[in-house]
């Protein structure tokens, strides 16, 4: 793990995001308000812009950085959970692990850090619905020699994910004032998180 | 999207900077973080109300800061809450020793932002958390009913008791009660466009209403054939009042608020309907307020809110209030 592939990813992400720029603007406005992918984009191309200024430094530090970037500039739910997901991740950065290991107990920790500041849990059609599964796959796999294997698992498990907030009720966010009104659409905070990671996982798998 | 426009980012910040020039006499604008707050710091101890919330609902929270109200507002983009920093930084501008109470209405983003902000400053504070919206479900498991028009009501009682150097505890018990008097729901004809979309939000024929809706065009209780101003108001009414369970021969402040497109005439109309409504159903109209105050930047339709009175609520509704948006007795 180091500044290098911190920001290729976050450019793999940039890129899956702006694919399916319409179609999470367009979940977003049916159950949403539709402002989610724009402080996405407004947020990716902050953090992008800190390149040159961090891409030397040390993980820990990066993620803080991300975070106080997202936090200071996005708004929004996303920007106050994104913030906190890579600022609870930047606690658990322990140089001695190997990256699949730290990755895994980084990831939890900013995903607890999501839960507490969002007050939700799974099964509340947010993007928690992807994050969770996501987060307990990499703890059940943190000693998996096979990396590629390890990354089509969790885009699998992010993709059911995504699936299952469809039939849900939404009882957090703005898609929980519609009730059952909400019901047989995808969360659009799910969606692009689950893109986020498959930009990721894509990284191992190609290579 | 036809809007006066220059570059679609530089919307908030331009409007801003107009926004404080043409109020220069009561207000200052801080751009990064944004904030507008009071050109003259309050000359005794009182506590600072600070709100905030996602541009394009104006003249909440900015047009509403000034003495008898608010001492800051923090406005995010377009629709989306404010970032913590801009919380923290108004709260050093505009402490005065007694606390800051910040006034929020009932979104995740907004909250979650909010405690952010808070957990970033010293000052001691609370928050009043404003959650008017009758046309959705309250629920202690979800995130609950939305703060709409009434925050405008709220925001005047509760700024008019800090500047009598009421304790925190006394402007967060106030704020909350105030709340609970007041319901609101509203009607939408049209959808509005967020700029950086540029396409409106969601789409209605031109026969049909979106009864319930949110004021960033969010989905209300159902989509419905448009009907008279008479059964709208009935129906509206009859959800608030159920909810306020007003007793016989209560007085209220009636608030008919416009959502950006529709014009004071129809808003008016809407007033004098309710008004009959109301009398028919021995509710006292006592105080009145009709304009666009809470909109959802140029959507056509209305909302109506009611709050309950009591001598204190109509103590600091009464009282003199000098901003932007809100002016009496001063």
């Amino acid at each position: 793990m180091n500044g290098e592939k911190i920001f290729n990813s976050i450019k793999n992400i940039e890129i899956i995001i702006k694919k399916h720029k319409d179609e999470i603007e367009k979940l977003d406005q049916e159950i949403g308000d539709g402002d989610h992918i724009f402080n996405i984009l407004r947020g990716l191309q902050e953090i992008l812009n800190l390149e040159e200024e961090l891409i030397a430094k040390s993980p820990d530090l990066i993620f803080k950085q991300l975070g106080m970037k997202i936090m200071t500039t996005v708004g929004g739910s996303s920007g106050a959970l994104f913030a906190t997901l890579l600022i609870g991740m930047s606690k658990k950065y322990n140089s001695e692990l190997s990256d699949l290991n730290n990755l895994s107990l980084m990831f939890f920790e900013g995903v607890e850090s999501m839960k507490k500041r969002g007050k939700a849990d799974i099964g509340e059609k947010t993007m928690l619905d992807v994050l969770i599964p996501v987060s307990s796959t990499l703890k059940n796999l943190k000693n998996e020699e096979d990396i590629s294997k390890v990354a089509e698992e969790i885009i699998f498990v992010a993709k059911e994910g995504v699936i299952s907030t469809k039939d849900i009720i939404a009882t957090k966010g703005r898609a929980s004032f519609l009730g059952e009104r909400a019901k047989g659409h995808i969360d659009p905070g799910a969606r692009s998180s689950q893109l986020a990671i498959e930009a990721i996982c894509n990284q191992f798998i190609n290579n | 999207m036809k809007k006066f426009v220059n570059e679609v980012d530089n919307i908030l910040s331009e409007s801003l900077i107009g926004f404080g020039k043409a109020h220069s006499e009561i207000i200052k604008v801080n751009l990064s973080p944004d904030f507008v707050f009071r050109k003259n710091k309050p000359n005794k101890e009182k506590v600072s109300i600070i709100s905030g919330g996602g541009s394009g609902h104006e003249p909440l929270h900015g047009g509403f800061v000034g003495h008898g109200m608010l001492d800051a507002a923090c406005p995010g983009q377009v629709f989306s809450a404010p970032t913590p920093d801009q919380m923290e930084a108004a709260s050093n501008e505009v402490h005065n020793n007694k606390g800051i109470l910040f006034i929020v209405k009932n979104y995740s983003g907004d909250i979650m932002n909010f405690e952010m902000g808070a957990d970033m400053i010293e000052h001691e504070n609370q928050t009043v958390i404003v959650n008017d919206d009758v046309a959705v479900e309250d629920s202690t498991f979800t995130t609950g009913r939305r703060g709409v028009a009434g925050t405008m009501i709220v925001e005047k009682t509760v700024g008019s008791l800090a500047e009598t150097g009421a304790s925190l505890d006394e402007c967060k018990n106030f704020g909350d009660h105030v709340n609970k008097m007041t319901g609101s729901m509203g009607v939408a004809f049209t959808s509005c466009t967020v700029p950086a979309a540029g396409k409106p939000t969601f789409e209605l024929s031109s026969d049909e209403m979106e009864f319930g809706v949110g004021i960033h065009g969010e989905p209300g209780r159902r989509r419905e054939k448009i009907k008279s101003a008479n059964d709208l108001t009935k129906e509206i009414l009859e959800t608030i009042l159920e909810d306020l369970k007003p007793s016989m021969n209560e007085e209220i402040l009636l608030h008919v608020n416009g959502f950006g497109g529709t014009p004071l005439m129809e808003l008016y109309l809407l007033f004098e309907c309710a008004q009959k409504f109301l009398e028919k159903n021995n509710i006292k109209v006592s105080r009145s307020i009709v304009g666009n105050y809470t909109t959802s930047l140029e959507m056509a339709g209305g909302s109506f809110t009611i709050t309950k009175l009591d001598e204190n609520i109509i103590k600091h509704w009464d009282s003199p209030v000098h901003t932007s948006s809100l002016r009496w007795k001063m």
